[in-house]
């Protein structure tokens, strides 16, 4: 009890929202702006390099009153391949699920290539998620592939 | 099948569809003098030059009664004072029926083809795509050796930035190719290449000598190696000279095998070569236009 209690005080509860966690603690920033949260008016908690029984550090998100798409909560799956998805109504879990690895990924991360048409104009990048696991992206325009650490968030 | 569908990638076409169209262009080679286009305008719109691959498209589409409008570089064109690719695609659609671009850029020729109301073909995207090129060079092996299937296939030079090597390798693997790679070691294959080789079961053989391979195979694909590929100009020159084919190298090649080059050449190929009836470059620059006529036609939906 006492345990739990000390948990919930790292961050806050909310009463309706969602909940992202197992965020790793480097990507707290790349999900909030995955997300489009940065230019939210609700009430928004977020914690990083926070204790993780599972995976030594972590860390979350929390948004009142937002529920979102399992499209738009999947983009996240890039930066965040093993988050966990809570969405709360007073107080109470109503749902928790695993965050998937999208086909196609659009607008927000840019392709790696730097003579490719959709960094000279203004044009809404567009790839292929060839590889799940190492979550290679495929640029519908130029065909080269964006590896995960090559990946810069628009 | 192909009507009023843009062709960017190789990878647009199914090997039907590669097929079909190369069983056009036989027509037209048999009866190049079509005027079946007669109520067309092609718009040929060169961002950067490429005049022979431009003279080809424009003399295709001559051919088939067409006109021909368009600009041969951007200095002399609107692109110049700063219009954006979109702006200049859907302007020229007003006027034309079908646009044929070239473009430095990667992906530029996709992405007109989202935003043009009429099909583009891409005649070569920077460093990306050249369809075209591919096909005329299927439709080159295709000729010369009666078919695609199982053939034995050299590529010698640039290998690793050359798109036209890159793209007739993924192509052959449709048709169970064996790929004899020739280059020096820094100009190999790119790993991306011969990954998608062994994704089919097939083979492919690495070599630095060029006159190895000779004997075994039925196409010997030759390529220009560029100076800019290199940091030091003394290896530039070791390795430019060290693949050159002279004609006494084919001395002991099988009688079927053809030499192909995407031309121009510099002199990765000896003019005594020329002389040689394996030699098929020119008449490989040929095909191109019969290969145009092809996807001219069947795009605008008259073949
Ligand atoms: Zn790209």
């Amino acid at each position: 009890m006492e345990n739990k209690k000390r948990k919930e005080l790292q961050v806050s509860a909310i009463q309706n929202g969602t909940v992202i966690d197992h965020i790793p603690a480097g990507s707290v920033f790349q999900a909030i702006r995955i997300l489009n949260l940065e230019r939210s008016t609700e009430q928004i908690l977020f914690g990083t390099n926070l204790e993780s029984k599972k995976y030594g550090t972590k860390g979350i998100i929390k948004v009142s009153n937002r529920y979102f798409e399992a499209e738009e909560l999947n983009k996240i799956a890039l930066v965040a391949p093993r988050a966990t998805i809570i969405v709360i109504k007073d107080f109470q879990v109503i749902e928790k699920k695993r965050v998937e690895v999208p086909e196609k990924i659009s607008k927000f991360v840019k392709c790696v290539n730097p003579n490719c048409i959709t960094n000279n104009e203004s044009i809404i990048t567009k790839f292929t998620v060839l590889d799940k696991d190492v979550i290679n992206l495929q640029c519908k325009y130029c065909e080269k592939i964006t590896a995960k650490d090559n990946m810069v968030f628009i | 099948m192909m009507k009023s569908k843009s062709l960017i990638s190789i990878y647009d076409y199914s090997k039907e569809e590669q097929l079909q169209i190369l069983d056009i262009a036989e027509h037209f080679e048999a009866n190049p003098v079509q005027t079946i286009l007669n109520d067309y305008v092609v718009a040929t719109l060169f961002f950067e030059p490429s005049t022979r691959t431009r003279l080809s498209f424009e003399s295709a589409a001559n051919r088939l009664g067409a006109r021909v409008i368009g600009f041969t570089d951007s200095a002399s064109s609107s692109v110049k004072k700063g219009e954006s690719l979109k702006d200049t695609i859907l302007t020229v659609s007003n006027y034309s029926d079908l646009i044929v671009m070239r473009h430095p850029q990667d992906g530029s020729a996709r992405y007109a083809s989202e935003v043009s109301p009429v099909p583009i073909i891409n005649a070569g995207d920077g460093a990306n795509q050249h369809p075209t090129q591919t096909l005329l060079d299927l439709y080159s092996i295709k000729k010369t050796q009666g078919t695609l299937e199982n053939l034995q296939i050299a590529f010698v030079g640039d290998l690793k930035y050359g798109r036209t090597v890159h793209s007739l390798t993924m192509a052959l693997c449709n048709y169970k190719a064996t790929f004899h790679l020739i280059s020096p070691t820094e100009l190999k294959l790119p790993s991306y290449v011969k990954q998608h080789i062994k994704d089919n079961k097939l083979e492919y053989h690495q070599y630095t000598e060029l006159t190895e391979a000779i004997p075994k195979i039925d196409i010997l694909y030759m390529t220009r190696i560029q100076r800019e590929r290199f940091s030091d100009p003394i290896e530039y020159e070791r390795v430019k000279n060290a693949y050159i084919l002279r004609n006494e190298m084919l001395m002991n090649a099988r009688d079927n095998m053809k030499v192909l080059h995407p031309l121009p050449r510099v002199n990765e190929i000896a003019e005594d070569v020329d002389a040689n009836d394996k030699a098929y470059y020119f008449k490989q620059a040929e095909n191109g236009v019969y290969v145009r006529q092809a996807l001219l036609s069947s795009i605008l939906g008259v073949k």
